[in-house]
């Protein structure tokens, strides 16, 4: 596997300045850019929390799951039900609670899910995803399959005093910029942290780590965990932002298009799937525009990602610029394959 | 530009915002231009499901509101339209999405839509928090017209609570105590069976068990199968489209139509006895229309209908062509000035619409009020045999406009 | 609830259980053997569906819509392994999620394309038409029962392939470990892109064959995939035994879960399989090596 990110990058000049600049235009743009793209950009910002967190899981822990946006759903949910009918809920309540909610659940899954490996990690957590999916699409708990919607959007007064706007399109841009930077810098530190070299340890080979007494289930429950709590964040917010939530958002495509996100972007580095994200909701705005049968050629897009990029994004940027060094290695998951046998 | 923006909404946030919340307002303040006065077409967003499970009823309701706008020469209220149209795939998930594209983006005037009712609610949502026209050629959910009820949103169909509280009394008095209820586990499916429930329990009957499933299954035999083993007098039902179909196709084989007698709201047989076929037969629903409605409104608006399209005119077609009809008489009394939106609002709450199903006229929460049918289907045909409610007026429980 | 309807409920999910066997099974051989996870299962199943549409309305008769699109879904499976899959044999999980992510994307387009995005249902044929009187008030189609038989004339022929056959010997061979049948020097590369045909052509038989008791809809192929994905879960990958037992498993709970729990019926499934992961996390049929 490629170097942990951020703290190696000898060639980081050109990094710190593309840092800066998008720092800046991303404060600039929403006062330039119409409403409906304000909207878009906070969505697509969202999205990348959403496969920041995914990629903490498989990027970093070798392991692919396909449940969660189980979790970003679920999270939209418990503000959904928590939210009173005549008035906006308070964050300082809903939020934490959404999070230790998707934690609690994370943990059972994230137990029964890794008893398991590979292809059967993968089923179980697409089916334990879908259970939730059918808990909220099948049941009275939450519309069933219309969905709930959140008439007041949750307020961030503290003793009286208004902080932000939730359902102003620009002070939620702004909230969600500030989620998605406070996101990056905790998985920064996390990644860098012994628990991040443990857990990377662990998927390039469980056996030597067990060996060296670490406790991979533990390391791993717990980065499944991590992982779900900052995809409750995202999809918190995502429910905030339309006042809607739907069983689909805690559906498999939903979780199956953000990994496409992250490989897009590129496993190996912190802030690829933010990158792919941003890359793949705009293809996807574009296609949309264009045709009619825009999926098709999505489809066609991932496929071809597959076979001529699986480095994704940077490494076509490695292939414009070869001097930036190796192209990530995404073979980490096949080598503990092989140790599983 | 649209209109939205032009409307300035009074928002008590607003004013305890501090400095940032002046910068974000004045970021989102344009001025005003006349341009779109008189001579601008009106945009009219058509947001429909043009495929899937509800993909025919779509085409008939858009149809149904061209051939209105046609009849007055591509115009209404004397201002020339263009529409915009979107599918609305009956998906609610991304109802939202659809609607902001629609309004924010297409700057669309009014919208027209939709079939399924959670789609339906997410369009007054963002219609509410936008302040844009709305009215609802057939969605029926209660809420529309309830406790989110707002001066610029209409409805021109039905609300669910209308079309089934009438078959409770009616089913009673047809000798059935105790009935078996099946439907989606939806919003509609819910709210049609409580309806059903509470005028049929009112008059005195028993609802033995409430069966659903998930939204859109159409495995229906494991339930029907229960309905055997519940053996009820009589068996309430709403599906529609697709599951409509496959429902009434499935009770007849499983050959309880009969020894159980089947009701069901009218979109259980509407737009579907072709497919359903004899299985269809003695079905008796309640509907605000029926195939042999005489009239003469009715009769040129089918046969209007049929030569446009070549096909038969059914409900969903008159509710589209009643939203035109709608919005002509608003946008007549404002001389098509449609930023004119509390006059043409006042005259859309008066109307008296003689719409093919017979007289309409709007209730507080601007849902219809109007006769309620009882029809049979008897060769292939939805047959009027009777009133089951007459000028049924939806309670609009919780609107305080 | 007396005997009679008891087992009339318990054919149902019997019903039931069959052809998400013959679905299930597919996929679990495919799993087995080529060591590929494949999600554009359920869009196989969709595809095979609409086919049945399509080559019923247009030649009228059923039986040619059957063996028809059974065969264009093995044909494309044979291409498909040829041009893609092949190429994904050892690579990581997460490439093969992608590629078969694309896939359905593909094929659910192509499916507009060519078939719409209508519902639409298709007719039984004609000498299956009509119900047989069951009980004093219920019916059965005939066409469900011949459905049933059907199902278990294609499982006994897959049971009897995997058990008595050289082929058989080979899959379950390559099924139990890979390496020590290709040291055994058996080439895997036609047996690869038969079983991957094969598995193709089992979930588009499965859509063909519910297509005439359902009603034929784009969004038909997500909830069998996952249902396919639990029975693998709880057979244990590449055992054909194993999904006959967990098709049947969950056949069953969904059918009596649906009478006796409506509110909570599609839950119960994966409390079955969390429970049967406790217990054995390599399914119940499974390598249990680990």
């Amino acid at each position: 596997m490629a170097k942990l990110p951020g703290a190696t990058h000898v060639s980081s000049r050109f990094y710190r300045i593309a840092l800066v600049a998008s720092l800046l235009v991303s404060l600039v743009l929403p006062f330039v850019v119409p409403v409906y793209y304000v909207q878009f950009l906070s969505k697509a910002m969202l999205m990348g929390i959403l496969a920041l967190a995914l990629n903490l899981v498989v990027g970093y822990g070798g392991l692919v799951s396909l449940c969660h946006a189980a979790f970003f759903g679920l999270a939209g949910y418990v503000l959904a039900l928590t939210s009173p009918a005549s008035g906006g809920a308070s964050i300082f309540i809903t939020l934490p609670l959404a999070m230790i909610v998707v934690a609690a659940v994370a943990a059972v899954i994230g137990a029964l899910s890794l008893r398991t490996r590979g292809i059967y990690f993968i089923m179980a957590t697409l089916a334990f995803g879908e259970m939730l999916f059918y808990l909220f699409h099948d049941t009275k708990i939450g519309g069933g399959s219309d969905g709930i919607y959140i008439y007041y959007e949750p307020e961030a007064v503290i003793a009286g005093f208004r902080l932000v706007d939730l359902g102003n399109k620009t002070h939620f841009y702004f909230v969600s910029l500030g989620a998605l930077f406070l996101t990056l810098l905790f998985l920064k530190g996390l990644v860098g942290s012994p628990f991040g070299h443990a857990l990377a340890a662990a998927r390039d080979n469980e056996r030597r780590a067990l060996s060296l007494g670490f406790p991979v289930f533990g390391l791993r429950l717990a980065a499944f965990v991590i992982s779900a709590v900052i995809a409750a964040v995202a999809g918190y917010l995502s429910a905030a932002q339309f006042g809607f939530v739907a069983p689909q958002m805690l559906g498999w495509h939903l979780s199956a298009t953000v990994l496409v996100m992250v490989v897009l972007g590129g496993l190996s580095s912190l802030v690829g799937p933010l990158v792919g994200a941003i890359a793949l909701m705009g293809l996807e705005e574009v296609l949309k525009s264009l045709f009619d049968n825009w999926k098709l050629v999505k489809g066609l897009i991932i496929i071809a990602l597959v076979f001529l990029l699986p480095g994704g994004l940077q490494q076509l940027g490695a292939l414009v610029m070869p001097e930036r060094g190796e192209a990530p290695d995404t073979t980490g998951e096949a080598v503990e394959e092989k140790a599983h046998g | 530009m649209s209109k939205s923006d032009l409307i300035i909404r009074p928002d008590r946030r607003r004013f305890l915002l501090g400095a940032s919340g002046l910068v974000a307002g004045a970021s989102a303040f344009r001025f005003p231009t006349p341009a779109i006065a008189q001579g601008a077409p009106l945009k009219v967003g058509l947001m429909l499901p043009y495929s899937g499970t509800f993909g025919r009823l779509g085409q008939f309701i858009d149809n149904g509101f061209r051939l209105y706008a046609e009849q007055q020469g591509g115009k209404l209220g004397g201002r020339a339209i263009e529409f915009v149209q979107i599918d609305d795939e009956s998906k609610p998930e991304s109802a939202t999405d659809n609607m902001n594209r629609l309004v924010g983006r297409d700057k669309v005037d009014i919208v027209v839509g939709t079939v399924h009712s959670g789609v339906a609610m997410a369009m007054v949502k963002v219609a509410r928090d936008t302040n844009t026209m709305l009215v609802i050629p057939n969605a029926g959910v209660n809420e529309a017209t309830g406790p989110l009820c707002a001066p610029h949103i209409f409805r021109t169909s039905f609300s669910n609570w209308q079309v089934c509280q009438p078959m409770g009394k009616v089913m009673f008095d047809a000798g059935h105590k105790n009935v078996a209820t099946i439907t989606w586990r939806y919003a509609a499916g819910q709210q049609m069976v409580d309806a059903f429930k509470e005028g049929f329990t009112a008059a005195g009957g028993k609802v033995v068990e409430d069966l659903a499933v998930p939204f859109p299954e159409v495995e229906f035999q494991a339930l029907i199968t229960r309905i055997a083993t519940l053996k009820p007098d009589a068996v309430f039902a709403f599906f529609a489209g697709g599951g409509a179909v496959k429902f009434v196709r499935d009770y007849a084989a499983a050959g309880l139509s009969k020894s159980i007698p089947l009701y069901g709201a009218g979109f259980l047989t509407d737009g579907t006895l072709q497919a359903q076929g004899d299985a269809a037969e003695g079905i008796k629903t309640t509907l605000h229309y029926a195939d042999n409605l005489d009239g003469a409104t009715n009769k040129t608006f089918s046969e209007a209908f049929l030569k446009k399209t070549g096909k038969e005119g059914d409900i969903y077609a008159v509710q589209g062509y009643d939203a035109a009809a709608l919005l002509d008489i608003g946008l007549k009394a404002v001389k098509g000035d449609f930023t004119a939106r509390a006059p043409m609002v006042a005259a859309m709450r008066a109307a008296k619409i003689d719409s093919p199903r017979g007289p309409v006229s709007f209730n507080k929460g601007n849902n219809p009020v109007q006769d309620i049918y009882l029809r049979e289907v008897r060769k292939g045909q939805n047959v009027k045999i009777g009133v089951a409610g007459k000028a049924v007026d939806d309670p609009a429980r919780g609107c305080r406009a | 609830m007396n005997a009679a309807t008891f087992a009339v409920q318990l054919l149902n999910g019997v019903q039931y259980g069959l052809v998400l066997f013959l679905v299930a099974s597919g996929l679990s051989l495919v799993f087995g053997i080529l060591g590929v996870i494949n999600l554009a299962h359920g869009a196989f199943y969709m595809l095979g569906a609409y086919l049945a549409y399509w080559l019923s309305a247009y030649t009228g008769n059923f039986l040619v819509a059957l063996i028809g699109g059974t065969a264009i879904a093995f044909v494309i499976g044979l291409v498909l392994e040829e041009v893609f899959v092949k190429r994904m044999i050892g690579r990581d999980h997460l490439a093969q999620v992608l590629l078969s992510f694309g896939f359905i994307l593909v094929i659910d387009e192509s499916r507009q394309i060519l078939f719409g995005k209508d519902v639409h249902s298709v007719p039984p044929p004609d000498w299956l038409k009509g119900s047989i009187q069951l009980t004093e008030l219920l019916s059965y189609p005939i066409y469900r029962l011949a459905l049933c038989v059907f199902c278990l004339i294609v499982a006994a022929i897959i049971f009897f392939v995997i058990q008595k056959t050289r082929l058989g010997m080979i899959i379950r061979a390559g099924a139990e470990n890979r390496d020590m049948t290709r040291a055994l020097g058996i080439s895997f590369d036609r047996l690869n892109r038969y079983v991957f045909a094969g598995g193709i052509a089992l979930a588009a038989l499965g859509g063909i064959l519910v297509a005439p008791v359902s009603t034929v809809f784009p969004g038909m192929g997500d909830g069998m995939l996952i249902l396919s994905f639990v029975v693998v879960v709880l057979g244990g990958i590449g055992s054909v035994a194993g999904a006959a037992i967990g098709a049947l498993l969950i056949g069953l709970t969904d059918t009596f879960g649906k009478v006796f729990f409506p509110q909570v019926s599609s839950i119960l499934i994966y409390v079955l399989m969390a429970g049967i992961l406790l217990w054995r996390p390599n399914g119940l049929l499974g390598k249990q090596g680990h």
